[in-house]
């Protein structure tokens, strides 16, 4: 397997979907090559970073809905708010 | 982490039971129903389109589809599952209606080789992500790469990344096929990785 080959299957290793022939040549070249070792670390923590990124943000944004913006739904409905 | 199932100052009552409340019209089940997800329904359509105005108006459409189509809701699955599937696709609608801005083509952001098969390029393990991730600087910085993604590749990345649609979920709100969803996300997290190398390489 060449680095071309291992980076076309990053994808479907990382989410466990590699046959396992094909996982058996993966692990070879990783063994082989610490270029594709440090690629597939980044390529991991692309992933972990892409999704704190957002998850972090989430816990921080309240999770209220904006009173006006809940009015704006209820009468759109033809729901007036009670509760205001 | 609080559950995302649960929000504070709004008694979260039986789905069931609210699920029958609003198929009879009840007024004050369909204001339970926006206090208990529209923060989160806002959210979602804010990662999507990054424009506050459009977010807003995502959620008011994805609430009056719900209370008009609650009819045809099965629980099948959750209701928080069934109101996010209705603002993603209101989200992409509108993200689709929106002009085009500049956007770097993906091409030099992939990983090039040499006629041999080897990479051109040497990379180094960053090895500060673990720390880098818990601080909002380095959030930041992802995000903004994010939105430096050409839109196929940024909305794909969001959609099963982010948002965790499944393959077959993602293909059907894209209304592309499947291995085109897979295809997109690889090159979207190839390209996300260069974006962030420049960055995070060498970081202390």
């Amino acid at each position: 397997m060449t680095c071309r080959e291992f980076a076309e299957f990053l994808s479907d290793y990382v989410e466990g979907r590699l046959a396992p022939a094909v996982l058996v040549e993966f692990e070879r070249h990783l063994a082989e090559c610490p270029n594709c070792v440090s690629y597939l670390q980044n390529y991991q923590e692309t992933i972990a970073l892409g999704r704190a990124a957002f998850t972090e943000l989430d816990a921080v944004v309240p999770r209220e809905v904006p009173d006006d913006l809940v009015r704006a739904i209820l009468q759109a409905i033809g729901r007036p708010p009670f509760s205001r | 982490m609080q559950s995302r199932d649960t929000h504070p100052g709004v008694e979260t009552p039986d789905e069931g039971e609210l699920v029958a409340r609003l198929k009879h019209g009840d007024p004050h089940a369909c204001e339970v129903l926006v206090q208990l997800y529209g923060g989160r329904i806002l959210s979602v359509a804010r990662r999507i389109l990054r424009d506050d105005e459009d977010a807003r108006d995502v959620v008011q459409e994805t609430f009056v589809s719900a209370f008009r189509g609650i009819e045809r809701f099965s629980q099948a699955s959750t209701l928080w599952t069934w109101l996010h599937r209705i603002a993603v696709n209101a989200a992409l609608t509108k993200l689709r209606g929106a002009g085009r801005r500049y956007e770097q083509p993906i091409e030099p952001l992939l990983p090039a080789f040499q006629s041999d098969g080897h990479h051109v390029s040497s990379f180094v393990h960053w090895r500060t992500a673990d720390r880098a991730i818990e601080r909002e600087e380095t959030r930041r910085l992802v995000r903004a790469c994010i939105d430096r993604l050409p839109e196929p590749y940024r909305t794909v990345l969001l959609l099963r990344d982010i948002e965790e649609l499944d393959i077959a979920e993602t293909a059907q709100v894209l209304g592309v096929n499947p291995a085109t969803v897979k295809t997109r996300l690889h090159r979207a997290r190839q390209a996300l990785r260069t974006l962030l190398d420049h960055s995070l390489r060498g970081t202390p």
